[in-house]
């Protein structure tokens, strides 16, 4: 077995890049990521890659367009403000089908909000956030040591679908340190020689766009390409993860942070004889959408906790379509739902 | 014997299409100075050898279509993002030769952060500007090039300094900063200018092969549609009205 080490969520994240052979990072200076750029600073020069810090965010995602069209495996990261600028960018590489691995460690909003973790980007990164038709491939990890083996995922994905994956990740999960035992590279590899931008050495000379005025290459044709891309993604990258849920009456669901809360309240609950569960979904686009109605089915109760007024809670709605009652408990604002409030909640629906 | 020779000196080709030239008919209109650049352009590269390994990024504007019509590698950037993407392909395959082909809004407004910073960091790239003193491909609103009392579709009575400000002039703007090596301003608006942006275009693609940095090119272009005129009265007003304000000349040559 690898050895265990202890490094922070955000440096975890950074070398679990370099070890899925990502040399290139763009970024800006933003809290609650910091760590992010600063680590890649100091390892990027050690193993022959470039660390450029941008004059903005919109200037670091059109280098990662750059850098991705050029072939690269490339990386920004930055936090909930940052990222609402860097939706420029996401849109036109998907128009464009580059790939490349977008980190938001969320803060509290709207606006400036707070440096605190929070959740509330759960729209912005699944929905949409930028313009057109479009989808990213959103990751949630809720430990350092899934934050590190995520990001290894993410970029595999990235390139396998060409698409933008993006981590979700909060400011808790970027500051807090665990013991982990560092990812290793999954050893696929992606061809990527009949895309990038080269120079037309020995070939027709190719064009990265998202431009697509006429006729012949209709812009329609390249949406309904992007959907069929986005379903296969939805039937074969869907993610998610149960915990003492098969014989749950009441059923839990968060994702990343929140869900470390709702093991300790399924334990407490378990602890106190009423038969708590949790689901979490690990993608949160593709949503578990089949795995999750089908863990409901049954279930007396599912309870939805976020660290935002209510985004993910939506599409569980939608998955479990009525057949069971959905309830909602949050907070915003950077703070945490606390524990006993999310059991005293449980044990209502139980008296 | 007599008619021979007369049939070879018929032959002879004295001016032909550049082979990295595209047939297709460009959508720039009669008189636009786009059609110039970019033949100046596929000549250079042409005679520099650099055909496979170019990448020209073209912005947004009427310049976005100037990969269809030359033919090497293109790129697309969003408004005014030109250096940045430039700055990471140019960074992930320094061998390539990164030509960033940009129009004023672009450069100058939204863009303009992008345009400093990349200069700013030397980044050993070849910015092609082209100053037409207004949004073409918009329907000609006004730039951050407008000439102070020109006329645009969003300043009808006049660009007003009062509350529009001054034009800002490009090269001497980064003439201040410490990282290029090259900056030049030229036109397209007469024969002796043409030659001029070609030696200008040169020396920015030789310091570009040879790694010595950062080079701009101004290039002063006719938008007759744009501006209301004829493209004879266009050449015209390039020399009377732009030049005044924007002189005609190298800033910097390292």
């Amino acid at each position: 077995m690898s050895k265990k080490v202890f490094m922070k969520g955000n440096e975890a994240l950074a070398e679990a890049a370099i070890i899925a052979g990502c040399r290139y990072f763009f970024g800006y200076p933003i809290t609650p990521q910091n760590e992010v750029p600063a680590y890649f600073a100091m390892r990027l020069p050690q193993v022959g890659g470039t660390f450029l810090q941008a004059e903005s965010e919109l200037a670091a995602i059109n280098m990662v367009f750059g850098a991705s069209a050029a072939g690269a495996r490339v990386m920004t990261s930055s936090s909930s403000p940052g990222i609402s600028l860097k939706q420029e960018g996401i849109s036109y590489m998907a128009g464009a089908e580059l790939p490349a691995v977008v980190v938001n460690m969320m803060r509290g909003g709207p606006g400036l909000g707070s440096i605190a973790g929070s959740q509330g980007d759960y729209f912005q990164a699944v929905k949409g956030g930028g313009h057109g038709d479009y989808r990213l491939i959103v990751l949630a990890p809720n430990s350092v040591q899934e934050l590190a083996d995520l990001t290894v995922l993410a970029f595999d994905l990235a390139d396998r679908y060409r698409m933008v994956c993006m981590i979700l990740g909060d400011g808790f999960l970027g500051q807090m340190s665990e013991p982990l035992v560092l990812p290793t590279p999954s050893g696929e590899s992606f061809d990527k020689s009949d895309w990038v931008l080269d120079g037309a050495k020995d070939r027709a000379p190719r064009i990265v766009r998202s431009l697509r005025l006429t006729p012949e290459d209709a812009l329609e044709k390249l949406n309904l390409r992007l959907q069929e891309k986005y379903h296969a993604v939805e039937q074969n990258e869907t993610r998610s993860e149960e915990y003492m849920a098969d014989d749950a009456e009441y059923l839990m669901v968060g994702f990343g942070i929140s869900s470390r809360l709702l093991k300790a309240a399924v334990h407490s609950l378990r602890a106190q004889g009423v038969k708590a569960g949790l689901f979490r979904p690990v993608t949160l686009w593709p949503f578990p959408s089949k795995q999750l109605a089908a863990c409901a089915a049954g279930k007396r109760r599912v309870l939805v906790v976020e660290m935002n007024a209510g985004q993910m809670v939506e599409d569980v709605r939608l998955a479990v379509n009525g057949s069971v009652p959905v309830d909602f408990l949050g907070r915003m604002a950077g703070m945490l739902p606390e524990i006993k409030t999310i059991t005293e909640r449980i044990k209502n629906y139980a008296a | 014997m007599q008619l021979n020779t007369r049939e070879k000196v018929l032959e002879k080709i004295v001016f032909a299409r550049n082979a990295l030239l595209s047939e297709k008919a460009h959508h720039y209109c009669a008189g636009c100075g786009h059609g110039i650049v970019h033949r100046l352009l596929a000549e250079l590269i042409d005679e520099f050898g650099i055909a496979q390994k170019t990448v020209l990024i073209a912005p947004v504007g009427c310049g976005v279509l100037a990969y269809f019509y030359i033919k090497v590698d293109g790129c697309e950037a969003a408004h005014g993002r030109v250096p940045a993407v430039a700055t990471g392909l140019k960074r992930v395959n320094p061998e390539n030769i990164v030509i960033a082909y940009q129009g004023d809004g672009d450069l100058l407004a939204i863009g303009t952060a992008e345009t400093i910073h990349a200069a700013n960091r030397g980044e050993n790239i070849t910015v092609v500007f082209i100053n037409n003193a207004l949004y073409g491909m918009t329907g000609g609103q006004m730039a951050p090039t407008s000439l102070v009392g020109q006329k645009t579709k969003t300043s009808p009575y006049g660009r007003s300094a009062a509350e529009a400000g001054y034009p800002i002039r490009a090269c001497e703007l980064l003439n201040s900063l410490e990282a290029p090596v090259f900056i030049e301003r030229t036109g397209v608006h007469s024969v002796k200018q043409i030659i001029r942006t070609k030696k200008a275009l040169k020396k920015g693609l030789a310091n570009q092969i040879e790694n010595r940095g950062y080079s701009f090119i101004e290039v002063l272009s006719m938008c007759p549609t744009g501006w209301g005129m004829k493209p004879v009265k266009a050449v015209e007003w390039i020399e009377n009205q732009m030049v005044p304000y924007y002189p005609l000349e190298n800033f910097r040559d390292r």
